[in-house]
């Protein structure tokens, strides 16, 4: 036990999700010199909302869109050039939303070097498959237009022709109200030959994938729209130097791409006083689990967790005090207990700093109620399920950790077989291709950090009801 | 097809842009840019750009473990074993496929290194069965060896005892290759042959995460001529050799290095045999000829060299029956009948499998008797410069060079299957290089796409004189890099000097345009790996003529083509037959002598570069077989025309005598007098309208084209498999 809590000490993540080496570029040179000053963040008030249909309470289509403010002044924006758009966004400082919170004004910079002739993509991400995780689909059935005019506006930010938007399997409806909307937008003239009236040229399409998880990754996204398996590919070279088709191509995520046109209408340092600095904005919240009305809500950056779910959710069921658990970030994220929910507050650094991440926002709350590890166990199976299976470790590793997370459901194990679980997890963790193998790792650690009393106690009630589990003579 | 994004594929694989051997044309091409200085465990190495961490660590002698990486083919990156730490990275990257940065620091055996190492091979331990006794890989296991090197010493593998480990089911993918489809490790090194060396995309994956499996989705068998060469890819033992399953562990065996004769490229091979007995043959690494690999003809077919040999002399009885004999009656028989005959009356032939000492030693033998008529079974055109200019029938250009074309234009001739490896170069500069191929000739599959010019011999006219408006001319004309290969069959028949003259004119053109001055572009493409010694040795190709001067004696050595038959020879015609086969020549012959196959003999073969190469014996001729030249030698003796050489030195002195080039062994000297064959042929360039065509035109031809993989069973296994996968709707 002091082993695993030892390493649980020095296990700071010093990174957060699916970057990969670009994480140093990340935490290297974003420099924000400003000191915080703000203390109190949210509620979000209705005029700083980016989506304000985000209910589907009034009309999706362009006639609403338009009336909402969207494709306003979008031509200005355009021939204001890629640079000011580029730089409108860095100083919002917005960071992500797909989960891993690389910075997007960067990444969209990096996308400025001579492509040699070759084209340039916008790839928007829209296979939201993380367990949890709803916000996306709002976006694309209930405000399509943010996304049809933030591919616009991000594609003349990286000089990109064409927009590939990479739509989930699942999502029929959504699928169709995009399209319904991209059809609007040529129609309109928004999009297409000459877009906006600004004499730009650009294309959105829309490719419907087939229900794989890891399609979400960005260079399985990539493979996929090529018509491959979705695998991932070998980062470098980054999509930026070799993307889609060969060419540099910049992926992200809907919500990212969503607020874009937002962003540059009102300014970059009106979205950047949200939230603590290196962490603002506003965000999408999905709240789920054991809450009294489940929502997904835009709310403020920063905003502490509890207040999140008691203001917008109704709060947890039977009170904050049947509170077991909550998974921040969607299924990937390292759970936190109770105590930590108490203070935490819902931004990238917050959650860092609690040993877990924000990843897509995406709050699982546990109640009492729960057996957390057949929670856990269940979201294991879920990742060997979507596992690629290409490279060992996630392929091998997941699939094990699947079968002891089910023993220890039962409590058939050694009380020493949790070390070499939680080994086990860091033997797969940042040893794979893309991140679903720390995605399947994290939970396992955080179960381990947290609840080791009660995987212990398990096999504890096991052992007397049915003598030693036979692991203990094995292992 | 497989073309990559150009910088996808150069940005992976810098090392097989250019092998370590003097490639000049590579060093012209490359400008050099400036190196980068890394640091592997603190010793400095200054690399090219673009060279991945694991090779700049071969540089320095460091290995890095590895399963899915193959420097032949691309960079999968999926097994994870290479992982080493870099400093100020946080997580270890995988050093097959990471480019070297300025300054880098990796660390090969730090802490982090290692556990990452052991954690990779415990997963990969976990569902690998461990039936290690039983498997055929045994002793020559990667996983076993850096399992033994990188593993851990204690298993925790508990959860094999409560849910067991993977079980896949095997695959049938052929006569050839074994599955063990549990045994597999996913390193995908199967896939990437199949669908970048051999040209045959039908290996993938399917399934996901701890179901994925490699197969071809249909059961359905791999299609190539290459196939045996993911057996030594595979580096577990899911892949293995059926005809050598459970014959033997690689300790037991004896290695012996040769050279293969069933092809005309003389790949190199290594002959693993045990108590006195062939096992297997496996290439060996020749940057020149074969790299790695080997064709599968060439590999499996020396089950052959155990059946239907002639392991005893034999004469025909009063009933023309074959009767063993004494080795002293058998060749008092046949020295008195080449002693008795009238000196025109006498011909030899040799065939395809002769090496160049028999050849000499016949040679000299039958011009001691007074006769000149010596000759191949094989037809090449004797006018114009005929044989005399050896630049006339061999491959200029020679077949490591083939890959720096950048056009390549075959007349008459599936390469595929006449010579798979040449394909295989030629495919090789098909995907990296941009290189594009037409052909002229019938259409068949060459795993590449090629521009189909036609298949009449006129186009190879209207091609020399430069005036077919053809797209394929123009891109011949304006390559810097022009390769032009004729199929010495097309040589044949009656316009095949024509053919040859126009060729000679068509490449000789192509190549005084040509700013590299040292760039040969004329390529005749041997059938047979005898071929090339015989005629420079002095052989006359075909016996067509001869055969109508109706001779007394005809001496086969190891004619066994068909060239020959009873029917066209007179009735009192005496036919001695010397060979290690009992195939097409013996069944027609009074007298038989065995001989030894190119397993079994010290012997000079030529390859159709003209590359002298040497085998040696790995075991001993069977019964009471001899080998080649001394059989002739002891002829001689009793015929009463003693040739003058008592050891195989001796011989190679001869041969020496004749040319040089047929003892500078592993040598490939360059061709010149282009010039004046081409001169000497133009008279020859008259009016052809005949077809071209090839013999071998699909894959179950390609098996069985001699009398060592006629006696094959495996091979006739591989030809009827072949037909019958042909049959089914996959």
């Amino acid at each position: 036990m002091a082993g695993a809590l030892a390493r649980v000490v020095q296990a700071t993540k010093t990174h957060i999700g699916v970057v990969g080496p670009l994480v140093n570029i990340n935490n290297g040179s974003v420099r924000f010199q400003q000191t915080q000053t703000k203390t109190k963040f949210g509620p979000l008030s209705d005029s700083d909302r980016v989506f304000t249909n985000l209910y589907g309470r009034h009309d999706w289509r362009l006639k609403g869109a338009l009336s909402r403010g969207d494709w306003y002044m979008t031509k200005e924006i355009m021939l204001k050039g890629t640079d000011w758009i580029v730089n409108e966004l860095k100083t919002s400082g917005l960071r992500g939303r797909g989960g891993a919170g690389f910075p997007t004004g960067m990444k969209w910079s990096f996308m400025n070097k001579p492509s040699g002739g070759r084209p340039k993509y916008l790839v928007v991400n829209a296979d939201e498959g993380e367990p949890g995780t709803c916000k996306d689909r709002e976006i694309m059935r209930h405000d399509p237009h943010k996304l049809v005019e933030g591919c616009l506006v991000a594609g003349r930010a990286i000089g990109a022709q064409a927009a590939y938007i990479y739509i989930r399997g699942e999502f029929y409806n959504e699928a169709s109200n995009l399209q319904v909307a991209i059809a609007e937008a040529y129609q309109a003239g928004l999009i297409g030959k000459n877009a906006c009236g600004s004499g730009y040229d650009f294309d959105v399409f829309v490719h419907r994938g087939a229900g794989a998880y890891i399609c979400g990754e960005e260079t399985a996204l990539i493979e996929s729209i090529e018509g491959k398996q979705g695998k991932p590919r070998l980062k470098p070279p980054f999509p930026a130097d070799v993307g889609l088709f060969g060419c540099p191509t910049t992926v992200n995520n809907v919500e990212t791409i969503a607020v874009a046109p937002t962003i540059c209408r009102r300014g970059g340092a009106w979205f950047a006083s949200f939230g603590r600095t290196r962490n603002s904005g506003t965000k999408l919240f999905n709240i789920s689990g054991h809450v009294n009305t489940p929502c997904t809500v835009e709310e403020e950056m920063s905003i502490p967790l509890k207040e999140l779910i008691e203001r917008h959710a109704g709060g947890v069921t039977g009170g904050w005090d049947n509170l077991l658990a909550i998974i921040p970030g969607g299924s990937s994220t390292p759970l936190i207990p109770k105590d930590v929910c108490e203070t935490v507050l819902m931004d990238f650094d917050g959650l860092v700093a609690a040993q877990t991440s924000l990843g897509t926002a995406a709050i699982i709350v546990m109640d009492k109620s729960t057996d957390i590890v057949k929670a856990i166990a269940r979201l294991i199976m879920f990742y060997k399920h979507e596992s690629c299976g290409q490279c060992t470790p996630c392929r091998e590793g997941v699939s094990w950790m699947n079968k002891i997370m089910y023993r220890f459901v039962d409590g058939n194990a050694s009380p020493k077989e949790i070390d070499m679980l939680w080994e086990l997890s860091k033997q797969i963790e940042g040893h794979t291709i893309c991140a679903l193998g720390d995605g399947a790792a994290w939970p396992v650690q955080g179960l381990i950090r947290h609840f080791r009393p009660e995987l212990e106690r398990r096999m504890a009630e096991h052992a007397a009801a049915h003598g030693p589990s036979k692991a203990e003579r094995l292992y | 097809m497989l073309r990559q994004p150009l910088s996808r594929a150069l940005g992976l694989s810098p090392s097989r842009v250019a092998p370590l051997t003097a490639r000049k044309f590579a060093e012209q091409v490359q400008a050099q840019p400036d190196n980068v200085e890394l640091f592997i465990d603190d010793q400095p190495v200054s690399v090219p750009p673009g060279t991945t961490v694991l090779q700049a660590a071969a540089q320095i002698g460091v290995e890095i473990p590895r399963f899915c990486y193959h420097e032949r083919l691309a960079v999968a990156g999926n097994c994870r074993m290479c992982l080493v730490e870099v400093e100020k990275s946080p997580k270890p990257i995988a050093a097959c496929a990471m480019p070297v940065m300025k300054g880098m620091r990796v660390k090969t055996n730090s802490d982090l290194t290692r556990r990452a190492r052991e954690g990779v091979m415990e997963f990969l331990l976990v569902n690998h069965p461990l039936d290690c006794p039983i498997c055929d890989q045994g002793g020559e296991c990667d996983l076993q060896d850096q399992s033994m090197a990188f593993g851990s010493d204690k298993s925790r593998f508990t959860d094999i005892h409560f849910s067991g480990k993977r079980a896949v089911e095997d695959k049938d993918v052929g006569p050839l290759i074994k599955t063990i489809m549990t045994r597999c490790i996913h390193c995908t090194r199967c896939i990437r042959f199949a669908s970048e060396v051999a040209g045959v995309d039908d290996f993938g994956t399917t399934g996901r995460g701890t179901e994925m499996q490699v197969g071809t989705y249909v059961e359905k068998m791999f299609l190539s001529e290459l196939s045996g060469n993911i057996i030594d890819l595979c580096p577990v033992g899911a892949l293995t050799s059926k005809p050598y399953s459970f014959a033997a562990r690689p300790w037991e065996t004896r290695r012996i290095d040769s050279v293969d004769v069933l092809d005309p490229l003389g790949s190199n091979i290594v002959v693993a045999t045990r108590t006195n007995e062939v096992l297997r043959i496996l290439p060996r690494t020749n940057e020149e000829i074969n790299e790695e690999w080997l064709s599968d003809k060439s590999r499996f077919a020396c089950d052959g060299l155990k059946r239907q040999r002639l392991v005893t002399p034999m004469i025909a009885d009063s009933r023309g029956n074959l009767t063993p004999v004494d080795w002293e009656e058998a060749v008092v028989a046949a020295a008195s009948a080449l002693r008795d005959c009238p000196p025109d009356k006498l011909l030899a032939v040799a065939g395809e499998l002769a090496d160049a000492e028999s050849l000499v030693a016949l040679k000299d033998l039958l011009n001691r008797l007074g006769s000149e008529k010596v000759c191949t079974e094989q037809y090449f055109p004797l006018e114009g410069a005929g044989t005399d200019l050896r630049s006339s029938y061999v491959l200029n250009t020679k077949i490591a060079n083939v890959e720096d074309a950048d056009f390549v234009l075959l007349i008459g001739t599936n390469v595929r299957f006449e010579a798979p490896l040449l394909n295989a170069r030629i495919r090789k500069a098909f995907i990296h290089k941009e290189t594009d191929i037409a052909s002229i000739g019938p259409k068949v599959d060459l795993t590449y796409e090629y521009i189909h010019v036609g298949d009449s011999a006129s186009i190879v006219k209207d091609f020399a004189t430069g005036s077919s408006s053809h797209e394929a001319l123009k891109r011949l004309e304006s390559a810097k890099r022009p390769v032009v290969i004729i199929g010495a069959d097309q040589l044949k028949s009656a316009e095949g000097p024509a053919l040859l003259a126009y060729t000679q004119e068509l490449a000789l053109r192509l190549q005084d345009k040509l700013a590299d001055k040292e760039w040969k572009v004329l390529n005749v493409l041997q059938r047979t790996a005898s071929q090339v010694a015989a005629l420079d040795i002095g052989y006359k190709p075909g016996v067509g003529k001869h055969l109508q001067d109706g001779p007394k004696v005809v001496f086969l050595l190891g004619a066994d083509a068909g060239v020959v038959t009873r029917e066209s020879l007179p009735k009192d015609c005496v036919v001695i037959y010397q060979g290690h086969h009992g195939d097409v020549g013996a069944a027609i012959a009074d007298i038989v002598l065995p001989g030894a196959a190119y397993t079994e003999k010290r012997g000079t073969y030529v390859n159709a570069e003209g590359r002298a190469q040497q085998t040696l014996p790995a075991v001993t001729p069977p019964g009471r077989a001899r080998e080649d030249w001394k059989i002739i030698r002891a002829l001689s003796e009793v015929c009463g025309a003693r040739l003058p050489y008592d050891s195989l030195d001796e011989v190679r002195d001869r041969l020496g005598e004749l040319s040089p080039a047929l003892v500078c062994y592993g040598e490939v000297q360059n061709n010149n007098y282009f010039a004046q064959a081409r001169q000497l042929a133009q008279s020859l360039q008259k009016p052809v309208s005949g077809k071209l065509d090839v013999q071998l035109k699909q894959l179950e031809d390609f098996f069985m084209t001699d009398a060592i993989s006629r006696a094959s069973p495996t091979m006739a296994k591989c030809v009827q498999a072949v037909i019958k996968q042909k049959q089914s709707p996959y």
